[in-house]
């Protein structure tokens, strides 16, 4: 009997810090026979069960960089046919559009979820504590589900401390497709789902423990 | 809500972490990754390593640990000590890194900030801010303030802290890490008066660093300093306290932390 293998690819588009993600996936996959790859060929990407999408920097050199890649399409593909999770602007890239680029004009993204990417408006204004709010958001925030819970947050108890660093975040058309939510200023889409896709704005790959529980659900997740 | 966070620092040289004595007397501290698994355990919200080698041929040997601490702690991982060049970014990422650490550098060249960020993104350019209090004929010429201090805190550039950390912020520094000269190794507690006024004056999170000798002096960073995050050594390599004791305190004091 075929045995199917279960590879996973950390897509690499040459955008920003791979290696923390491809690390924490290869952890989480650690003993569960998942076959982790790092890789830049369109080929493995097509041919992989599932595949991550990570994203670091500025949405424009992101999606630039993804294009001029020719891994664009086979992300894509991916998006309408198998288990893909996007981090930070791997999430925000799957968004129709983001502000974050030439002013008035910014960026255009995969369009794979409805909705736009807007940049956090807080300017003078402070936090419960008495601080002001500082764009980035700079450090651990805490994720609340959305109804009905996603399977991804099997194990992952409402409220968990995530890692996030971002300017900007995503606003989803379809209320439906946020999966979490955080407070920064009010709440704002921490996690999108739809189908096969899940995506977050926070670092699973930073975020200790419950970050790798995170992807390691993923691994397995049967959509 | 955004938690306040505590980062632990650990001196880097030779390829070892070590703890020293007012820079002297510099022991192995022990394995890396146990030491940085210990501050996972007890809650740490990120990592800052701290290359105190005196040579730029043996600084490459940092980025094995890097490597080593980044394949089994999964938490922010900062780089500071002679980071000079986009490459040197470049370099430190691929460890594993996740932010650098300009100082010097930063001062010789500041344009670095501007290609570094825009090459990497602001979050993971970090400048940090030696800054002492102007005494002297500089108080008389400029009244009162901070002056920033370069190579290690040796010489003064003249630089205003405040205006600096300004003008950091708007080259694309994503955080500023702010070390007050005076009361570094004192355990006095932080400079409350500098850190707040770099705080207020910044968009970008402040981490504040130099003379934690107390639990509530970490607190009173964040109430009275405005500080974002802030950064200790000596307390938690000598075993005075856990990061889950400075939490619990910082907790107690109303301030919302990741516990």
């Amino acid at each position: 009997m075929k045995k199917i293998v279960n590879t996973v690819a950390v897509v690499d588009y040459g955008m920003g810090n791979l290696r923390s993600v491809a690390q924490a996936v290869l952890h989480a996959a650690a003993d569960s026979g998942v076959n982790v790859i790092i890789t830049a060929e369109p080929a493995q990407v097509r041919a992989a069960s599932r595949v991550v999408l990570p994203g670091q920097g500025a949405m424009p050199d992101c999606m630039r960089e993804l294009r001029a890649s020719g891994l664009l399409e086979p992300v894509l593909e991916a998006a309408a046919s198998k288990p893909l999770f996007g981090v930070c602007v791997g999430m925000q890239m799957l968004l129709d559009h983001s502000a974050e680029g030439p002013a008035g004009v910014g960026t255009p993204g995969l369009g794979v979820i409805g909705g736009e990417v807007v940049r956090f408006d807080l300017a003078g204004r402070t936090q419960a504590d008495g601080s002001r709010y500082k764009v980035p958001q700079m450090g651990w925030n805490q994720v609340f589900a959305t109804q009905p819970r996603h399977a991804l947050w099997s194990g992952v108890p409402d409220g968990s401390w995530f890692y996030f660093v971002h300017s900007f975040y995503a606003r989803p058309s379809d209320a439906r497709h946020t999966a979490g939510e955080a407070d920064y200023g009010g709440r704002f889409t921490a996690a999108v789902a739809r189908d096969n896709i899940f995506a977050t704005q926070f670092h699973p790959e930073k975020s200790a423990a419950q970050g790798l529980a995170l992807y390691r659900n993923f691994l397995h997740w049967n959509p | 809500m955004l938690a306040k966070r505590i980062i632990p620092c650990l001196d880097v040289t030779g390829g070892r972490v070590v703890k020293g004595v007012n820079f002297v007397e510099l022991r192995d501290a022990g394995d890396p990754v146990e030491i940085a698994a210990r501050y996972n355990d007890q809650g740490a919200d990120e990592l800052t390593f701290l290359d105190i080698t005196a040579t730029s041929d043996d600084r490459d040997l940092i980025l094995p640990i890097i490597e080593a601490v980044a394949s089994q702690v999964f938490i922010p991982l900062t780089v500071g000590g002679g980071v000079r060049t986009v490459e040197d970014v470049r370099r430190l990422l691929n460890a594993g890194a996740d932010k650098t650490s300009f100082n010097s550098a930063a001062i010789a060249n500041p344009q670095v900030i501007r290609d570094a960020s825009a090459r990497y993104g602001s979050q993971c350019i970090v400048v940090a801010i030696d800054a002492k209090r102007r005494f002297g004929a500089d108080l008389l010429d400029r009244g009162e303030g901070w002056d920033v201090y370069s190579h290690g805190g040796r010489k003064n550039t003249g630089l205003d802290a405040v205006a600096w950390a300004r003008q950091m912020a708007e080259f694309g520094a994503g955080e500023i890490l702010l070390t007050s000269m005076d009361r570094d190794g004192t355990k006095a507690g932080f400079d409350l008066e500098l850190t707040r006024a770099v705080s207020d004056a910044v968009d970008v999170p402040v981490i504040a660093s130099g003379g934690v000798g107390t639990l509530d002096d970490l607190a009173d960073g964040i109430q009275q300093g405005h500080a974002d995050a802030v950064l200790a050594a000596s307390i938690f390599h000598y075993g005075e306290y856990t990061v889950a004791q400075a939490k619990a305190r910082m907790a107690e004091r109303g301030i919302t932390v990741r516990i």
